[in-house]
């Protein structure tokens, strides 16, 4: 096997305070809050406010060291700001390194982002033609790839209207497309699954596998989503805080990833986006007494309650919760559906919506779990999907198991009728 | 143990006889500038070119008549204010050319400057996201002002012929022949400073707004609307010293037959061109590899 892609001691570092915002007013502004104690006025929410201290060095990367074999199939997890988004921008050239190298043999294609540089005055055939010479193919590539392209985003019809009147999944499908026909050796890929429809998701993973199963190409592939993660790679590569921590089989690197991180809190808020017609916008985990909680005895329910946001009258929508397992394995599926069938003929007015939703007790393994939630009617829609949410860890404590100190396997323990014949 | 890191890597790639395609690394070299994989890219850049002309008069009920209403509108406002109402001199030449011409010229070097002055700021998105030269930008810019350039250029010919068949007095000369020259340094002149403020904008947007009406002021320290033999001798040193004047001069002495023609003037222009060009590709180069840690 030959090495596509070796990094060496590769190391990124900012700077923070230095840089300053941009303009003077908003530096003023920043300056101001400091004095008054008050929080950095700058920051994203969810950003980390570091203090603020001149000449402070935040490490997003630091001395990482690792290769990655021609046809390799490597998924990088971690969790937010371990340092994966950094080390793909590095490896697609957008930002440079502090120190180290990285070598590489082929072509790099970078798909952090679908449907970058698109004009939404131009027509589709003129933004396959441009998005492609932006991921680096010659206007001969693309035209090679064109009718692929076209037939793979199923827009055959619209190729000639300018995209701004395309609906967010045809705009979205013509992205993707775009650019998983590129020519090259190597494809990073930065959680652009996380779009579309389902079925147009499933054909993405598809294709993504096929381009790494068939072509032979190398991927690295970063997501949030286990289940795909496992799926499309052979291998995986768990990052915390900028430091590799080890580079494995998938299963392995995924078992670690779970096991490495404490499952966070037991209420979760979700950020508000107007641009859906609906949402879900919190999560909490309680124990009987409705006290929150996220550790549970195998003999005790669990109680899940969700509130979902309305913003548009809906002729129908289904709620949804998956419950994962920390190997990122589907255990099972609840919706509002299956117990109350009359709402799939009701349709959903502007407003707010709480549902409480409960796992029996003595019924999910001792393990550790997480919560997924999906807003839409199935097989055709999408409102809001949220990969994963909090999690929840079921103890051995007042299980059978402990009870009778066996070590059974399985996912679940219904308690069933054994009965006897003779 | 006392090898560094570093010395570690170069005995490591000394020992691989391997062929790498790419080598990310720290810092490029300071004046490499990768003309080769800009030709690469060359698609890329007649595809921005392309996407800037059919995307800006799109949905306008004139389309590309503006290329023509723009100069022509400025001209018939200013030979109105400062040929008619202030009565300034022009060189003995009719009011109406005499500003077409400084028009059509400014127009170029003024768009490429802030155009290309915007280059990492508006384009902080696309440039976060994927890799291709960045100088691609700049020179597509460059490219597709041309094409609007040469629209009005033809439109000022026209109205050129127009006066030569009504029997005006201009005398169009040889120096037309340094047209290819005026153009090749004006280009230079808007791409050079147009970059180094672009790179500079990354820290400072401030920058922006000194560009939009720096040019603005610029304007009346080049001769578009006074000729520089109208401004008293002792201070031509000074008008003399904007590397835009010899270019306006010479396109008007060549075209029309009246204006001040140095060859001194020219060189000088062209070497300012030469080193702001340098200057500001080295400044660019630079940005460009870490500009997404402060943008």
């Amino acid at each position: 096997m030959t090495v596509a892609i070796s990094v060496e001691h590769l190391s990124k570092s900012y700077r923070l305070g230095q840089i300053g915002t941009g303009t003077l007013t908003n530096d003023m502004k920043v300056w101001w809050a400091k004095k008054l104690g008050r929080p950095n006025p700058m920051l994203k929410i969810g950003q980390v406010d570091h203090g603020n201290t001149d000449g402070e060095t935040i490490w997003a990367l630091k001395d990482v060291s690792f290769q990655v074999e021609q046809g390799e199939v490597l998924g990088i997890i971690g969790r937010n700001g371990a340092g994966k988004s950094t080390l793909l921008k590095i490896l697609s050239r957008v930002t440079a390194p502090s120190s180290g190298f990285v070598k590489v043999k082929g072509r790099i294609a970078s798909l952090l982002e679908v449907g970058t540089g698109f004009h939404p005055d131009l027509t589709g055939r003129e933004n396959i033609y441009l998005n492609g010479a932006i991921l680096g193919m010659t206007k001969q590539e693309t035209a090679r790839k064109f009718d692929e392209i076209v037939a793979f985003a199923e827009i055959e019809k619209f190729i000639d209207t300018p995209v701004k009147r395309y609906s967010s999944g045809m705009y979205v499908r013509l992205a993707f497309a775009v650019a998983a026909h590129l020519e090259s050796e190597i494809l990073l890929v930065d959680e652009v699954l996380a779009v579309g429809d389902a079925e147009f998701q499933k054909k993405c993973l598809g294709k993504m596998g096929d381009v790494a199963s068939r072509e032979g190409r190398t991927v690295l592939f970063v997501s949030h989503n286990m289940e795909s993660v496992r799926r499309l790679c052979i291998n995986g590569m768990v990052m915390r805080k900028g430091i590799l921590l080890n580079k494995s089989k998938i299963d392995d690197a995924i078992a670690n990833y779970m096991k490495s991180g404490s499952i966070g809190d037991a209420h979760m808020l979700f950020p508000i986006d107007k641009a859906k017609s609906a949402q879900f916008t919190s999560i909490k985990l309680s124990n009987i007494d409705d006290i929150e909680c996220n550790q549970f005895r195998q003999d005790e329910i669990v109680r899940i309650s969700v509130s979902i946001c309305f913003r548009e009258k809906l002729h129908a929508c289904m709620a949804a919760i998956s419950i994962i397992s920390d190997l990122g394995f589907p255990i099972f599926t609840t919706s509002d559906w299956d117990y109350l069938p009359d709402l799939r003929f009701c349709q959903r007015l502007p407003g707010k919506l709480e549902y409480v939703v409960m796992i029996p007790e003595k019924f999910l393994f001792p393990g550790r779990y997480f919560l997924r939630l999906g807003l839409g009617i199935s097989g055709h829609q999408k409102y809001d999907q949220i990969p994963s949410t909090v999690g929840f860890e079921i103890l051995s404590e007042g299980s059978i198991m402990a009870e009778l100190g066996d070590k059974r396997i399985g996912v679940v323990t219904p308690m069933l009728e054994w009965q006897r014949k003779s | 143990m006392t090898q560094s890191i570093e010395q570690q890597i170069e005995n490591q790639i000394a020992e691989m006889p391997e062929k790498w395609d790419l080598i990310i690394q720290p810092q490029r070299r300071l004046l490499d500038l990768r003309l080769g994989e800009l030709w690469k890219y060359r698609d890329l850049v007649m595809l921005f070119v392309r996407r800037d002309f059919v995307s800006v008069y799109k949905q306008t009920i004139l389309g590309p008549l503006w290329y023509l209403i723009q100069p022509l509108l400025t001209t018939l406002t200013f030979t109105f204010i400062f040929g008619n109402i202030a009565q300034l001199p022009t060189d003995g030449l009719p009011q109406f050319l005499f500003y077409m011409s400084g028009t059509v010229v400014w127009a170029y070097f003024a768009d490429c400057l802030v155009k290309t002055s915007n280059t990492f700021v508006q384009n902080s998105n696309l440039f976060g996201k994927v890799y291709f030269p960045r100088m691609a930008v700049p020179v597509s810019i460059l490219i597709s002002n041309l094409i609007t350039f040469f629209i009005q250029f033809a439109f000022f010919l026209v109205f050129v012929g127009y006066f030569v068949l009504r029997g005006t007095a201009i005398q169009p000369n040889i120096w037309i022949l340094s047209f290819p020259l005026l153009l090749l340094i004006m280009a230079g002149q808007g791409l050079g400073l147009g970059i180094l403020i672009s790179a500079m904008t990354t820290k400072y947007r401030d920058l922006r707004f000194l560009v939009s009406f720096g040019v603005t002021l610029l304007m009346y320290a080049t001769p578009v609307i006074l000729p520089v033999s109208a401004i008293p001798e002792r201070f031509q040193i000074f008008i003399r010293l904007n590397p835009m004047t010899p270019i306006v001069e010479t396109f008007r002495y060549a075209f029309l037959g009246a204006g001040l023609v140095s060859v001194f003037d020219l060189l000088y222009s062209f070497g300012f061109m030469v080193v702001i060009v340098a200057v500001g590709s080295i400044v660019f180069n630079r940005v460009e590899a870490t500009f997404m840690d402060t943008v």
